[in-house]
C-alpha cells in the first residue's frame, strides 16, 4: 500500500511537470492538402435552363424514386424553395429574379464535398469520409445515428430518414462514386442537356472557370462558390448574380472543423493535459491527507 | 471517516400519493419511449433535416450530464480536498451521479437512430479522434463505469453477512461471503484510484459538451457561439454541482419526513457563490472580448432569453447565498439552490436549441407531446429507482444518536416519529 502510494505520488508529479510543455504547444494544424486533383464539378447557372433532368437521373441512378423522365418538366416545383432530402439527393431551384425583365437562373443544389469536410470531422464513428478521389462518402453500416454531421454541415445537407424505425440512414449526394471509379461521369453530369455542369479535376475547373469570367465579364460576377468557401469544395458554381441571391449561404474561408479540432487536440494531446490533471489531484489528495493526519486540520474554521 | 455517521437504508413506505403520480408518468413514459423504437424517430418527434437535435439532446443528454456534476464535484471536495464534515453527502451525490449518467445512456437511446450500433465508438476500427462527440461518447461511458466501481462498496455492504441464497444453491453462500469480503478489501485500496479517474473523465467531458455546438459556427446566435464554450460549461458543471446536492438532500429529508441537514448544507453552499461569481465573470469577460454585447441589448426574444439565463440563473442565486439569513434557512437555500439547477438546464436549452438558427428552417422547432412525454417519463423512473435504493441500500447517514446531536444538524433518526 505504502509503496502503491510513493509510486503512484512520482507518477503525479512527473505529469504535472508534463502539464507545461503541452500547455505551450499549440495544437498542430492541419496541413492545407492540395485539391487540385480531386474530382469536382463546376455549376454554371447562367446556363442552366432549370430542365431537371438532373434530378430524374440522379433518383434513377441512386434507385430514389421510379418517377418518369416527364414528370420531371413539371415546372410548379419552382414556387418554393426546395431542399435536398432524403428522397432526393439533388434539386434544381430558381433564382428569384430580381424584376420580370431578368432572365430567370436556376441552381442545382447537392453535397458540396468539402475539401475539409464539417461532417467528416463531426462524425462520432468515422461513417463519413473524405474519399481520395474527393467524394464524401458515408458508411451506414458504421453510423450510429446520433445527427452530429446534420448539425456540423454548413450547407445544411445530410438528410435523415426519420421514419425508417429500424435502419434509417443519412442521405445526401454520393457524387456517384461508384461510377467515379469505373471512370464515369456522375449521373447528373452525364444527362446535363446543356452542359451547366461540367465534371473534371478541380484545379482545371477553377482555371475554366476563372477564363468564363474573364471571357464575359458581363455574364458573370467575379465570384466562384466553392473556391475558398469553409476551404474549398469539389463543387463550385457560377453565378449571373449575386451568391447572396441564390440558395448557397454565405461563408467564411476558414474551414469549419478549424473551429473544434484545435480545441480537441488541446485537450488530449497526447493524453498528456488528462493524465496531468490526475497527477495534480493525486497529489492535492496525498498531501492534504499527510497534513491532515498531522493534526493540522483546517476543517475545524467551518 | 468521521466516526458520527452511519449509512442506513431509509425506512419507511415505498408508496406515497407523489409517488404513484411518478410511477404513472414514468409508466407513459416507457410506453412511448417503446412506440419510438418501434415506429421510428419521426413518429415520435419533431426533429426534421433542418433541426436534427432537439429536446432529447438538450435536456435528457446535456442538461442530464450537467445535473450529474454533484458526483464528481462531491467526490472532490470531500475525498481530494478532505472536506470530512461533508462526507456524509458523498454517496447521495454518487447515487445520483450514477443514476443520471445511466438515464443519460438511456435517453440518448432513444435519439439514436440506430441505437443497437450505439457500442460502435468503443471498436478502435471506429475511432475518431477529430470528432467532439467520440470524446463525450468515450468518456460518459468510462465514468459511468467508474460510477458504478465507487457504488460497489455500498452494494457489498448492503448484501456482506447476509448472503442468503435459497435452497440448493445455499452451498454458495460461504463462497459468496468470501468474494464480497475480498472484492471489498480490494476495493478499498485501489478506490482512490478510481475516484481521482472519476474526477478527471467529468472535467473531460463535461467540457468538451460545450465543444459540441462550436462546429456550427454560422448556425449558432453569437451570445452563446464561442470558442470558450468549452470551459463555460466546465465552470457551470462545477458551480450546479453543490446546489444539485443541496436540492436533492432537501427534496429528500423532505419526501422522507426527516430532518433537513441544514447545518452543513448552508456551509456547502458558501462555496456556490464563489463558483457563480468566476462563471460570471467568464461569461461578461467572454462577451467582452468577442465585442456582441450590442447583441445583449437588442432586446429580441434570443437577447431577452439570455438575459433571463443569467439574472435568474446565476445573479440572482448569487445574492441570495450571500446572505446569511437566506443561505440559513431552508426556503431560502432550496429556492437559490433550485434557481442555478433550472439555470443551467435553461443554459444548455439555449445553447442546444435557443441558439440553433439552421439556415433554411420554414418554421422553428418545438418539440413534440411525445418528446416531452418520454423526458418526464424518464425522470420520474430516476426518482422512483433513487427512492428504491436510498430505503434498500445504506447510502443516506444517519446519525447514531440523533436527539442529543441535532445542533450538529444530521439526520434526525428518531424513527419513532416517522409517519411516512
Ligand atoms: S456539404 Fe455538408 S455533407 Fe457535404 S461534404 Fe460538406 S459538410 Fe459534408
Ligand atoms: S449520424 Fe451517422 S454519419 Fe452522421 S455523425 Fe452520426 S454516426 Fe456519423
Ligand atoms: S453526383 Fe450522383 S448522387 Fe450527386 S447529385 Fe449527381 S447524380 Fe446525384
Amino acid at each position: 500500500m505504502k509503496g502503491n502510494r510513493r509510486d503512484f505520488l512520482k507518477l503525479s508529479a512527473a505529469s504535472a511537470v508534463a502539464l507545461i510543455p503541452a500547455a505551450a504547444e499549440a495544437s498542430a494544424d492541419r496541413k492545407s492538402a492540395d485539391f487540385d486533383d480531386v474530382f469536382g464539378v463546376l455549376v454554371d447557372t447562367a446556363v442552366c435552363v432549370g430542365c431537371r433532368k438532373c434530378e430524374w437521373a440522379c433518383d434513377n441512378s441512386n434507385s430514389l424514386s421510379d418517377q418518369p423522365l416527364n414528370s420531371f418538366e413539371d415546372k410548379s416545383v419552382f414556387a418554393s424553395r426546395r431542399r435536398p432530402t432524403d428522397q432526393r439527393y439533388t434539386v434544381v431551384n430558381q433564382i428569384e429574379p430580381a424584376d420580370n425583365n431578368e432572365k430567370k437562373n436556376y441552381i442545382k443544389l447537392q453535397c458540396m464535398h468539402c475539401n475539409d469536410p464539417a461532417c467528416v470531422s463531426a462524425c462520432i464513428v468515422g461513417a463519413l469520409k473524405k474519399e481520395p478521389e474527393g467524394p464524401v462518402s458515408y458508411d451506414a453500416w458504421k453510423c450510429i445515428g446520433c445527427r452530429y454531421c446534420m448539425v456540423a454541415c454548413p450547407f445544411q445537407i445530410p438528410a435523415y430518414e426519420y421514419d425508417n424505425a429500424l435502419d434509417p440512414e443519412v442521405r445526401k449526394c454520393t457524387f456517384c462514386l461508384d461510377k467515379l471509379r469505373k471512370g464515369e461521369k456522375p449521373a447528373c453530369v452525364a444527362i446535363c442537356p446543356n452542359e451547366a455542369l461540367t465534371f473534371g479535376k478541380r484545379g482545371d475547373l477553377i482555371k475554366m472557370a476563372h477564363s468564363r469570367i474573364a471571357l464575359n465579364p458581363d455574364r458573370y460576377i467575379d465570384h466562384i462558390y466553392g473556391q475558398r468557401e469553409v476551404g474549398g469544395t469539389s463543387w463550385m458554381y457560377l453565378a449571373p448574380v449575386d451568391f447572396s441571391r441564390t440558395d448557397l449561404p454565405k461563408l467564411p474561408d476558414k474551414p469549419i472543423p478549424q473551429a473544434t479540432e484545435p480545441i480537441q487536440h488541446g485537450i488530449f494531446k497526447g493524453f498528456i493535459p488528462p493524465l496531468a490533471l490526475y497527477g495534480l489531484l493525486g497529489l492535492a489528495m496525498y498531501s492534504l491527507r499527510q497534513r491532515k493526519q498531522n493534526g493540522d486540520s483546517d476543517d475545524e474554521r467551518h | 471517516m468521521s466516526a458520527i455517521e452511519l449509512p442506513l437504508p431509509v425506512r419507511g413506505r415505498y408508496f406515497t400519493r407523489g409517488v404513484k403520480i411518478l410511477t404513472a408518468i414514468a409508466g407513459v413514459g416507457i410506453a412511448v419511449y417503446i412506440y419510438r423504437l418501434l415506429f421510428g424517430i419521426g413518429a415520435a418527434t419533431n426533429l426534421n433535416d433542418q433541426y436534427p437535435w432537439g429536446l432529447w439532446i438538450a435536456v435528457d443528454v446535456a442538461s442530464g450530464v450537467a445535473l450529474a456534476a454533484g458526483g464528481f464535484t462531491t467526490a472532490a471536495l470531500v475525498e481530494i480536498f478532505h472536506k470530512d464534515k461533508y462526507h456524509a453527502l458523498t454517496r447521495p451525490a454518487l447515487l445520483t451521479a450514477m443514476l443520471g449518467y445511466t438515464f443519460v445512456v438511456i435517453g440518448l437511446l432513444a435519439d439514436l437512430g440506430r441505437y443497437y450500433n450505439v457500442w460502435h465508438p468503443m471498436l478502435p476500427s471506429m475511432w475518431q479522434g477529430n470528432s467532439v462527440l467520440f470524446e463525450v461518447g468515450i468518456c460518459v461511458m468510462i465514468y459511468l463505469t467508474v460510477l458504478y466501481i465507487e457504488f460497489a462498496p455500498i452494494a457489498f455492504e448492503r448484501f456482506k453477512g447476509r448472503v442468503n441464497l435459497p435452497g440448493k444453491l445455499s452451498f454458495l453462500n460461504r463462497a459468496a461471503e468470501s468474494f464480497l469480503s475480498l472484492s471489498e478489501r480490494t476495493l478499498k485500496k485501489t478506490l482512490f484510484l478510481f475516484i481521482i479517474a472519476g474526477v478527471v473523465l467529468s472535467c473531460l467531458h463535461q467540457s468538451s459538451l460545450g465543444t459540441l455546438m462550436v462546429i456550427a459556427p454560422t448556425k449558432m446566435h453569437p451570445l452563446w457561439y464561442t470558442s470558450v464554450s468549452p470551459l463555460l460549461f466546465l465552470l457551470s458543471a462545477i458551480m450546479v454541482g453543490f446546489p444539485m446536492v443541496i436540492f436533492e438532500s432537501l427534496l429528500a429529508s423532505r419526501s422522507f419526513k426527516m430532518k433537513p441537514e441544514l447545518g452543513i448544507l448552508s456551509s456547502l453552499a458558501r462555496y456556490i457563490p464563489i463558483f457563480l461569481g468566476i462563471y460570471l465573470a467568464a461569461k461578461i469577460i467572454d462577451l467582452t472580448i468577442r465585442d456582441v454585447w450590442p447583441y445583449l441589448f437588442e432586446f429580441s426574444t434570443r437577447s431577452v432569453i439570455y438575459i433571463l439565463e443569467i439574472t435568474l440563473g446565476v445573479i440572482v442565486p448569487m445574492i441570495m447565498l450571500l446572505n446569511d439569513r437566506i443561505r440559513n434557512s431552508v426556503s431560502g437555500l432550496l429556492t437559490a439552490a433550485t434557481l442555478v439547477v433550472l439555470g443551467v438546464v435553461a443554459n444548455r436549452i439555449n445553447v442546444f436549441l435557443v441558439a440553433y438558427q439552421p439556415l433554411y428552417a420554414d418554421k422553428p422547432y418545438f418539440p413534440h407531446v411525445l418528446e416531452i412525454i418520454v423526458t418526464l417519463g424518464l425522470i420520474s423512473a430516476l426518482v422512483l429507482v433513487y427512492r428504491f435504493i436510498v430505503m434498500n441500500f445504506p447510502v443516506v447517514s444517519v446519525h447514531p444518536n440523533g436527539r442529543e446531536r441535532h445542533r450538529v444538524s444530521s439526520i434526525n433518526v428518531d424513527r419513532t416519529s416517522e409517519k411516512v
